[in-house]
């Protein structure tokens, strides 16, 4: 009798565990909680959580973008502070959120990435990808589509049992 | 709750967005006007809005207005490189459009660099936006 109800207990008790966790802050990444971000960079992309890079590359990204990736996204100057500083205080570097320390400690002291992709542990973690689910499947074609496959990725949880991949019932990595 | 009580406060609300939007375009031509605009004419806009400029990037091709929005401003575009689907400019079938005078300005300022390889002059602004308005 104790043993049947032994396991759904303890998984009771883990689940209250995760949830508590979650609920104190600690999801992977934090997600995006500024409004001007949400709405200027969600206009384009998907609103990458700025705990997926390091400062100085949020301050660098943001002091060029008239050329951003190909692209004009040149803002009003009051907006384009206030994005830096947001970016900026919630940068990789400077989050106690456990991916994002891990994305924070793969990028060189000298290194400055200005695309997530490339910031060594995101490659790490991708580094197996067949053509046929990213590059030449139609709904990601990129590696920056964070949410084409990463279905909480706005909530800044990047699980692998999170993980769904258009066109592909499933995927065993 | 009645349905023919809706109906005032619907057409109340739709007047609204057409006065909101006809004071912020008004508002822009005051502003272009003291930035050094003479009177803005609509099909001189429209002129602008169809014509195209060479596309530095790839030899004999071009850049327009209508390479993102389409040439009809009643249908939804779609962004030439990142294929986001742009919701129809005209005002007459998306009330959203002319009403945030920021958000004007910020496509302006990054769709004349696109497009004409530079920005444009309050006059080119104000013309364009006389025209859009009557769609």
């Amino acid at each position: 009798m104790t043993k049947q109800f032994a396991m759904p207990l303890l998984g009771c008790l883990l689940a209250a565990l995760t949830a508590t966790a979650t609920a104190a802050g600690k999801s992977d990444v934090a997600p995006v909680n500024d409004e001007l971000y949400a709405k200027e960079c969600g206009a384009c992309h998907f609103a990458y959580p700025p705990g997926l890079l390091p400062a100085r590359s949020w301050e660098k990204l943001f002091s060029q973008l008239s050329e951003h990736f190909g692209e004009n996204a040149e803002l009003a100057a009051d907006d384009v502070k206030a994005l830096t500083t947001y970016a900026a205080a919630n940068a990789a570097d400077r989050s106690t959120h456990p991916r994002s320390q891990k994305i924070a400690r793969s990028v060189k002291a000298g290194d400055t990435p200005l695309r997530i992709t490339e910031t060594p542990y995101i490659r790490g973690e991708h580094r197996e990808l067949p053509r046929k689910i990213l590059q030449d499947n139609p709904q990601v074609q990129s590696l920056g589509k964070c949410n084409a496959c990463h279905t909480h990725a706005a909530q800044g949880s990047f699980n692998e049992d999170e993980i769904k991949i258009p066109g592909f019932d499933r995927w065993e990595n | 709750m009645n349905n023919k009580r809706g109906w005032p406060a619907l057409i109340g609300l739709s007047l609204c967005t057409a006065v909101a939007q006809a004071a912020v375009v008004d508002d822009m031509l005051v502003g272009y006007k003291a930035a050094g605009a003479a009177g803005f004419d609509a099909a001189r806009g429209e002129q602008l809005w169809h014509k195209t400029f060479p596309d530095p990037e790839a030899a004999g091709k071009t850049r327009g207005c209508g390479t993102c929005h389409t040439d009809n401003l009643k249908e939804r575009g779609k962004h030439a490189s990142t294929g986001k689907v742009i919701e129809p400019l005209a005002p007459s079938v998306n009330k959203e459009r002319l009403t945030d005078p920021k958000f004007i300005e910020k496509w302006f300022t990054r769709n004349c660099k696109w497009v004409l390889g530079r920005a444009c002059t309050p006059q080119e602004k104000g013309d364009v936006l006389s025209f859009l308005r009557k769609q």
